[in-house]
């Protein structure tokens, strides 16, 4: 299984029955095709759609009926849309239970930065800010490392998205949670030794006695 | 309520207006009043809008013909043209959380100074802006914002002016209705009224200016 598969695959299983989810781009996307067929979850799109399904069959594309990148998207039974406060209040009011985003970096207290690189990437925020400040559980989906270097950093020096730190990480090779502010070493990847995770985080990682191995 | 052509209504405006500009991607945007923007040649605006599209579409047009000389906005991730004109310093962007863009739109147009809001605090949002403790939590204090005009993509417009919009076209748009001084609609199908029943109206008939006649 590729990176992005193992990663997406774990995170679904943080999600359960009647939640409202929120979805970033990228590898969090994909956490919708692993949920089980018959497990009810409401996906929202902050542009103003809760019930948001798979992308539609070629000429079954609607204008208006898109995701928050602006690519058509299919609406399920039951779905509701509804104008960007609306969304925004879902958001900040603590009523979305998970969102799941990318990170260019998290650091050793779970603070997160992945709103933009100064001088060379300056994408804006959209809604990240709102995000990780008010869902209830915010999770993070991202690759261990970027070409070899490591995104989980004793302290993040990219600008941060919220002083709120992060609820778990999940990369490919780890499960991380940051109980008392320190990041935990929850589980390994598949095949992946603790020794291995420790050398490719730069953040120091709590190691518990009993580290079990993620499964899928 | 005037009911006026695209060229009418675009000719109300300004060089160096301050337009907020519905739409999410483009999607819920009027297209037809950007394209007679670009036709008339409007320059040095301030746009607030959720994101600058991309080359070619909504206010992505306005960019790629450097009409803008401001944008208020949450996202230029996906127009190039943007972050080029930034960085070579011919547009100021402001970048403003996407829930607090749209908060302080709706305080504008609700006759409230501004909102306090947890989104920023701790980060470099923060930076030049009154932060305030209530009830044992930090919020920032985020002022309201108002514009010219107000640009508007519905779905129905009934005779009167009342609309209503369709899926994730509606976005920005009922917020900045509240919140131009002068309020120009472009919608996919003007219909009698009545037709949308009074539970269906999102944007009172009231707050609408100008009224694009279809083409």
């Amino acid at each position: 299984m590729d990176a992005q598969s193992i990663i997406a695959k774990r995170v679904a299983r943080e999600l359960r029955e009647g939640m409202l989810v929120n979805l970033g781009i990228g590898i969090p996307t994909l956490v919708a095709n692993y949920i089980p067929r018959d497990m009810k979850v409401f996906f929202q799109s902050e542009n103003g759609l809760i019930g948001t399904g798979p992308i539609p069959e070629e000429g079954m594309a609607h204008a208006m009926l898109t995701d928050a990148g602006g690519k058509p998207v299919t609406a399920l039974p039951g779905a509701c849309t509804f104008d960007s406060a609306t969304s925004f209040g879902l958001i900040r009011g603590g009523h979305v239970d998970v969102t799941v985003l990318g990170a260019l970096q998290v650091d050793a207290k779970g603070q997160l930065a992945n709103w933009m690189i100064p001088g060379k990437m300056v994408p804006g925020m959209g809604g990240a800010m709102d995000l990780v400040t008010g869902a209830k559980r915010v999770i993070i989906a991202m690759q261990h490392t970027a070409k070899g270097k490591p995104k989980i950093v004793k302290k993040c020096g990219l600008p941060l998205t919220s002083a709120r730190p992060i609820d778990l990480l999940v990369t490919e090779l780890a499960v991380i949670a940051f109980p008392n502010g320190q990041a935990t070493l929850m589980e390994t990847g598949p095949g992946v030794t603790a020794e291995q995770v420790v050398s490719v985080t730069e953040a120091e990682l709590v190691l518990p006695a009993k580290i079990p191995a993620m499964q899928l | 309520m005037k009911t006026v052509s695209v060229e009418t209504a675009v000719a109300l405006i300004p060089d160096g207006a301050t337009l907020m500009v519905g739409g999410f991607m483009a999607v819920g945007t009027p297209e037809r009043v950007i394209d007679e923007l670009v036709r008339q040649g409007k320059k040095n605006l301030t746009i607030i809008a959720n994101d600058t599209a991309l080359p070619g579409r909504g206010i992505g047009k306005l960019v790629d013909k450097g009409l803008v000389s401001r944008a208020v906005t949450s996202h230029i991730g996906l127009n190039p043209e943007t972050q080029r004109q930034m960085l070579d310093g011919k547009m100021a962007v402001d970048l403003v959380p996407q829930g607090t863009l749209i908060e302080r739109i709706r305080a504008g147009g609700f006759g409230l100074g501004g909102i306090l809001t947890p989104t920023g605090v701790g980060t470099i949002v923060e930076e030049g802006k009154q932060k305030l403790d209530v009830n044992g939590k930090s919020y920032l204090v985020e002022t309201a914002l108002r514009a010219d005009f107000a640009l508007i993509s519905a779905f129905l417009a009934d005779y009167l002016g009342n609309l209503s919009y369709a899926l994730t076209a509606r976005n920005f748009n009922p917020v900045i209705a509240m919140a131009g001084e002068t309020t120009i609609v472009t919608a996919e199908h003007i219909v009698p009224v009545g037709l949308i029943a009074p539970d269906h109206v999102v944007t009172p008939a009231p707050l609408v200016d100008y009224l694009v006649a279809n083409g």
